[in-house]
């Protein structure tokens, strides 16, 4: 079962690289997105039985990032199919020099979406560390040719600097599995295999010195990946070149990758007696992360951009709420479930939007909601649940870990999170309205055929559930975060 | 002196080697031969424990290390018909002090930690963090793209290292995958090597600066 949920992507993809016809490539897309969301709908069901000796293996945290990685998929497929389609066999205008660029071929494309979502699926089904580091890095070498796209200089800037900063930072994930597994070694006895419930088990055993330095460096490895500031410079970039719905599942999927990869190792050292080390870590990336997200909020001029920095601000936000305990933690899981919707949803748009104005710029757009209602309509949602307005998901998630940080009684960071989280409003507000309202150019409306029904109902979609999941937490979700959040705090 | 000492000595002298070469051609070689010198490392390193694993895992890191990752790297150095020079940031007479400041470091901070005994030599720890260090270095000191990948190469070294030097806790399939993964990142930025040559004209990084804020 869970050999399945990894093996039918990663073949999936291995065939469309062969594929001809591109309607079968695209129903391919969509055929193994649907299988999947129905395979992980059933590990919901019943629990998976572990598989290659417990090296496999789908607990709480995995299950959740799991679901949340398929859904999107599934979602991002539906756009991607149309997406496809549209900018199927013609050169394209760049929108922001004017020079004609060609695209990868669209069966590259294809068949690495589907390595993709193999290797995150990968990522959330691997209990040992070092098949996690593999699984990770796999994501990273998958979904590069995906942000090149685009066939053009700013694209390969891109491109570039994610491969490397990603790699490079990710080697020293390896150093620290290393490390792992040196802690996990006793002075005077026979190691043990780097698995999590091995290492949960015999936390004790562990010695501090080496397991602080490898979570110090895991910090540094998955943190780049994960966006966390000041580690975070490949991701403003990535995401603004990279076609939108690659950026979707970047914002919404990959980043919640890499933070899997640290819950793990802050379950390891919550076991280990070492969770308020962990913790403070995860306070100071966290609120770096939040300081340098709304510095770079305000006066951004791309929309794009503006968004991959919100990304930024909330993995501040989803790491402070791990560094605030058990609430938080709680709060934290939640809060990235939300974000990678709402996150999602408003790249998807920025699609339609660029797609529509030929611009990146945000002075540029204007009067969205004339020139193309439903879009429009939609951006402001996403805009308000984005910013944590009720009564959107993100506002319980954000007030479920400043609760957190009140009870604990930290008075400095519960005021840096309200400034800091204020500012962004104040940023966002200003730009996401400036494009909503005014008269739009003739261009715009000219090219007003109106939004096809790809453009429209996945954001739509996501929408809606931000919106439900604010209305009320289903009982299942509520189990698992619970779950989750208890391997993340203290036992009192 | 025993083997595995000796192949720690090569890989500190290759690692200056390349910190003071010029030539792009020159560094690819040195990367080469540290790659086939690290391969021999799992084989003398445990020879109380000689096994298929160990046998495997060095075949598979010499072939991709020693031959296959020089062939496309000089491939993508020839396709771009460039001048073949390094263009550092930093010159080459600093960047030997560098690297010789960077291993008294690494020895000064491995004597402070404690060392776990199934390390194959107390010198392995202060070697491949020397690796590392030096990777970083000349990641971040070298203009040409594929200079970078030499030093994300460097690095990658310095990480086996260590870990072939703990090696009894790591598995088969890990190891395989990890090489499945440098080679395929190797792969990778070999072709956006190419892409950056067609596009640019050139493969010096520093003019991959359109994307700021």
């Amino acid at each position: 079962m869970i050999l399945l949920l990894f093996i039918i992507p990663a073949l999936a993809g291995l065939a469309a690289f062969a594929l001809r016809s591109p309607a079968v490539r695209r129903g391919l897309l969509i055929g193994t997105a649907l299988v999947h969301a129905a395979l992980t709908a059933i590990c919901w069901q019943t629990t998976p039985s572990p598989a290659l000796g417990g090296w496999l293996a789908l607990d709480a945290a995995g299950l959740l990032f799991l679901s949340i990685t398929s859904g999107l998929f599934l979602v991002a497929s539906f756009y991607a199919a149309g997406y496809l389609g549209q900018q199927a066999n013609k050169h394209i205008t760049d929108a922001e020099e004017g020079m004609l660029f060609d695209n990868a071929p669209e069966a590259v494309f294809i068949g690495c979406l589907l390595l993709f979502l193999a290797t995150m699926t990968l990522v959330t089904v691997s209990q040992h560390f070092g098949l996690l580091w593999v699984a990770v890095e796999a994501t990273t070498l998958a979904s590069a040719p995906l942000i090149y796209f685009h066939r053009h200089h700013r694209s390969l800037e891109a491109t570039w600097k994610y491969l490397l900063v990603c790699s490079v930072g990710i080697a020293l994930a390896l150093l620290a599995c290393f490390f792992l597994g040196v802690a996990a070694t006793p002075p005077n006895g026979e190691g043990f295999p780097l698995v999590l419930s091995d290492l949960v088990a015999k936390a004790q055993q562990l010695q501090t010195p080496w397991l602080k330095a490898a979570c110090l460096l895991f910090f540094v490895g998955y943190g780049t990946k994960m966006g966390l500031a000041p580690l975070h410079t490949w991701l403003p970039d990535a995401h603004s070149e990279a076609p939108s719905v690659v950026s979707a599942l970047l914002s919404g999927a990959v980043l919640n990758c890499a933070f899997l990869g640290l819950v793990r190792v802050q379950q390891v050292c919550v076991a280990a007696g070492l969770g308020a080390f962990g913790r403070d870590v995860w306070l100071l990336l966290g609120l770096v992360s939040l300081v340098v997200g709304a510095v770079f909020i305000i006066g951004q001029t791309d929309y794009k951009r503006l968004l991959a920095y919100s990304s930024v601000e909330n993995m501040g936000i989803i790491a402070l709420g791990v560094g605030l305990g058990s609430a938080g933690a709680f709060g934290a899981m939640l809060h990235a479930v939300n974000h990678s919707l709402a996150k999602a949803m408003l790249f998807l748009l920025s699609g339609n939007i660029l797609a529509r104005y030929q611009t990146k710029n945000i002075a540029q757009v204007r009067g969205l909601l004339s020139a193309a209602p439903v879009t429009g309509v939609l951006w402001v949602a996403g805009f308000l649940a984005i910013t944590g307005t009720p009564p959107f998901g993100l506002f319980l998630s954000k007030f479920t870990i400043l609760k957190a940080a009140i009870d604990g009684g930290r008075t400095w960071i519960v005021v840096m999170f309200l400034v800091a989280v204020g500012v962004i409003f104040i940023g966002m507000t200003t730009a996401f309205f400036g494009m909503a309202q005014g008269v739009p150019d003739k261009g715009a409306s000219k090219l007003a055929n109106r939004d096809r029904w790809w453009q429209i109902a996945p954001p739509a979609v996501l929408g809606l559930l931000v919106l439900w999941l604010g209305l009320a937490i289903p009982g299942p979700l509520n189990n698992v975060l619970r779950q989750i959040a208890a391997t993340l705090g203290d036992a009192p | 002196m025993n083997n595995t000492n000796i192949i720690l000595v090569l890989v500190v002298l290759t690692n200056l080697k390349l910190l003071g070469s010029s030539r792009l051609g020159a560094s690819i070689r040195v990367v080469a031969m540290q790659g086939v010198v690290l391969g021999l490392l799992p084989i003398l390193a445990h020879t109380n424990e000689l096994s298929v694993r160990f046998a495997v895992l060095a075949a598979g890191t010499i072939a991709l290390k020693g031959i296959v990752f020089p062939w496309f790297l000089f491939r993508a150095v020839w396709e771009a018909e460039v001048t073949r020079e390094v263009e550092p940031y930093v010159g080459y007479v600093t960047s030997l002090l560098a690297g010789v400041l960077i291993l008294a470091v690494s020895f000064w901070m491995c004597e402070r930690l404690p060392m776990p005994e199934t390390l194959a030599s107390s010198w392995l720890a202060p070697v491949a963090f020397f690796s590392i260090f030096a990777g970083l270095f000349l990641i971040v000191s070298r203009k040409r793209a594929v200079s970078q990948v030499l030093g994300f190469l460097v690095l990658e070294n310095g990480v086996y290292a260590f870990g072939v030097g703990l090696a009894p806790h790591t598995s088969l399939l890990v190891e395989a995958g990890v090489l499945l993964d440098v080679f395929v990142a190797v792969f990778v930025m070999g072709i956006t090597i190419f892409h950056i040559n067609r596009e640019f004209d050139h493969i010096e990084t520093n003019r991959l600066n359109t994307l700021k804020d």
